[in-house]
């Protein structure tokens, strides 16, 4: 399943200058729609007010400083994370199918979640989101743990099979957990995913990791468009792939842990919106990343928005809608049997 | 060739012992554990009534059901395989687990976890929704014939999707009701009766033969398209019938026994290793290696923290990835 290289090879800069700063204004627009929407309707002079004469005493102000502003800024965040990390990992893999939910990230997470819960009925968010971190180190430095140790070395397939097998023991052991300590319904919550409930510390936990990340991916991204040639024709070019790997390796690692901790296991967007970029953008990584994390950023807003609108006052779970357009884009590649994948 | 016969036949032989050595540990061992003389009497008809029942209405019925899950869900992970010419295929991953799973949380919530119907209904659901699930991905990867890579992605999109509404509807739940539908989703065959293993007997002893008759076309598939068609194979006929017989046996399999992940992935892998790719061997391999592997997983889930059982689903993960990870680490 190696992606595709041969007709997308020639760049698209200007695409991709539209898309990153034309998506960047349609970002602003999508946090401003996500901070007006809501349970409680807020009018635009108002947001105004309260970032201009903030005053604690009314509501509304509250609401927007406090709740609706983080939210927003962390859908933002961890759409971009989420985005870069997937097409970090198709690059470097060279799988149409990697993404922090294939490889084991997301699943080693969940996993230390259900241990923290099960050891404590009251955590904290901030330390729940510690344990959180701590688990996608520990299920990707299993998965690629295992492609290191193994004698032929950290080939695409192989990664994608310990992944996969990663992934399942881990989420059996969070459901064993779950079920033995009768915490299955608070687990389903954070499977959900979302940022419902985000606050301003998990912004300022997350907004310094993603920055760093996206840093380090934009300085790897070069290597990253060679490798995707393979790793024969990149060591033939003189990179050393190693190095290569293992930063962007610590780059996801950061950018998911992040992610994932703050929002739980939002879907599809780190299989997907890499997919939809290379699509749009061609095949040099120098443009992929930036415009996967301003596109990841800006569905994961409209995404949020929209879990509230669907049913309110209810709340549905941002991974289904990141699934409902995840998928038919997914299925519609699938069918173009994989123009990008 | 010979040598390869040979090989197969001494892991036929030793499989079988394996399996009958473990179903009478499964038999003697539990929260009340029944010696191996006493078993030994019930069985032959002299054991008292309390043993009769343990074993006869309680332990039996929970081996015959955990091997026949276990030779299915091998067999439709093998055929797939072979279908997808993809290793990593196996019901759960192409969304027929989830497919199924969709179809039993939808119908917990609707019905409020009506207890009394559900036995009967809930099977009936699931065989259902996988085979719903089967014919969505099939029909969308459908154009001008379905090749085994777009089979493999849409049937991931598919998974995502059925994926994302359990969570939708699950969330709906009670906490009760989500707690049930959570352990029907990790797989778990405690609390089967002999209504359940003779619902499940006559899927398997009709769809599993009919696999090892189409060993032959696998073999012929597993070489790709062109050449299968070189061979004188009807490709996309063939490609139908198996997928049929695929989705029959995972269906009825989940139906019976829940979502149980990665028997259909390992054991396809563990029986190629030993009797090499040829379907003639590997499938009827995986068939015995399936059913002990299950077996042997619900015995441990029944009894390593006796008196509360964990799921097999989970025990299958455990053996199935440790052993899918020895297997990545030494190649």
């Amino acid at each position: 399943m190696a992606i595709r290289t041969d007709k997308q090879i020639q760049s698209r800069s200007f695409i991709a200058l539209l898309i990153i700063f034309g998506g960047i204004i349609l970002l602003l627009a999508a946090m401003i729609l996500s901070i007006i929407y809501g349970a409680a309707d807020i009018d635009l002079p108002t947001i105004w007010q309260s970032l201009t004469q903030f005053d604690p005493s009314l509501t509304a102000h509250q609401i927007i400083r406090n709740l609706r502003i983080p939210r927003g800024l962390a859908a933002a965040l961890v759409g971009a994370s989420l985005a870069v990390s997937g097409a970090i990992m198709q690059g470097m893999t060279r799988n149409a199918l990697a993404s922090p939910s294939i490889m084991g990230v997301t699943a080693g997470a969940s996993f230390m979640i259900a241990v923290a819960m099960a050891v404590s009925s009251q955590v904290t968010t901030i330390s729940l989101a510690i344990w959180a971190f701590a688990g996608a180190g520990l299920g990707a430095g299993i998965v690629f743990g295992v492609g290191t140790i193994s004698k032929s070395g950290l080939t695409p397939v192989k990664l994608a099979l310990a992944g996969t097998a990663v992934t399942s023991m881990l989420s059996a052991l969070s459901s064993g957990i779950a079920i033995h300590f009768n915490i299955a319904k608070d687990m389903s919550f954070w499977y959900a995913g979302g940022v419902a409930s985000v606050q301003w510390v998990h912004v300022k936990l997350l907004a310094p990791i993603v920055i760093i990340g996206l840093i380090l991916a934009l300085l790897l991204s070069k290597s990253i468009t060679v490798l995707n040639l393979g790793e024969d024709v990149a060591r033939g070019l003189g990179q050393r792939t190693v190095l290569t790997k293992t930063v962007a390796t610590i780059v996801v690692l950061l950018l998911t842990g992040a992610a994932v901790s703050v929002a739980g296991t939002v879907g599809f967007i780190g299989l997907v919106i890499p997919h939809i970029t290379r699509f749009l953008v061609g095949v040099k990584y120098q443009w992929i990343i930036p415009a996967a994390a301003v596109l990841g950023a800006l569905l994961l807003v409209l995404a949020d928005t929209a879990s509230r609108m669907v049913n309110p006052p209810f709340e549905t779970p941002v991974g289904t809608m990141t699934a409902l357009v995840g998928v038919p884009f997914f299925l519609y590649l699938a069918r173009r049997e994989g123009r990008g994948m | 060739m010979i040598s390869k016969t040979k090989r197969t036949s001494f892991w036929l032989l030793g499989l079988t012992i394996g399996l009958i050595a473990t179903i009478l540990l499964s038999l003697n061992l539990g929260t009340m554990s029944v010696s191996p003389i006493d078993v030994w009497k019930t069985m032959i008809g002299q054991g008292t009534d309390q043993n009769q029942l343990v074993l006869f209405d309680f332990r039996l019925p929970r081996i015959v059901i955990a091997l026949l899950i276990g030779a299915g869900m091998a067999i439709s992970g093998a055929i797939l395989q072979g279908v997808t010419h993809n290793d990593l295929a196996d019901p759960g991953i192409l969304g027929i687990n989830s497919g199924a799973g969709f179809a039993v949380v939808l119908f917990i919530y609707l019905t409020q976890n009506n207890l009394t119907s559900t036995v009967f209904i809930l099977p009936l659901a699931a065989l259902g929704g996988a085979v719903l699930a089967a014919a969505l991905i099939y029909l969308i990867s459908w154009k001008n014939g379905v090749s085994p890579i777009r089979l493999i992605l849409v049937g991931i999109g598919i998974n995502a999707a059925f994926s994302a509404l359990i969570i939708v509807f699950q969330l709906k739940m009670d906490p009760d009701d989500f707690t049930k539908a959570q352990i029907w989703l990790t797989g778990n065959i405690a609390g089967t009766d002999w209504s359940y293993t003779l619902a499940l007997l006559p899927w398997i002893l009709i769809l599993l033969p009919i696999a090892f008759f189409k060993a032959g076309t696998l073999d012929a598939l597993h070489l790709g398209d062109e050449t299968a068609q070189g061979l004188g194979t009807n490709v996309e006929k063939e490609r139908i019938f198996l997928l049929v017989i695929a989705v029959a046996l995972a269906g009825a399999s989940v139906a019976v026994g829940g979502a149980i992940a990665f028997l259909g992935l390992v054991i396809p892998h563990l029986a190629r290793k030993l009797v090499g790719a040829r379907h003639h061997h590997m499938l009827i391999t995986s068939a015995l290696l399936g059913a002990l592997l299950l077996l042997v997983a619900d015995t441990i889930g029944r009894n390593i923290l006796s008196p509360s059982e964990i799921p097999v689903g989970i025990i299958v993960s455990l053996i199935g990835g440790s052993y899918f990870v020895y297997l990545l680490m030494k190649s």
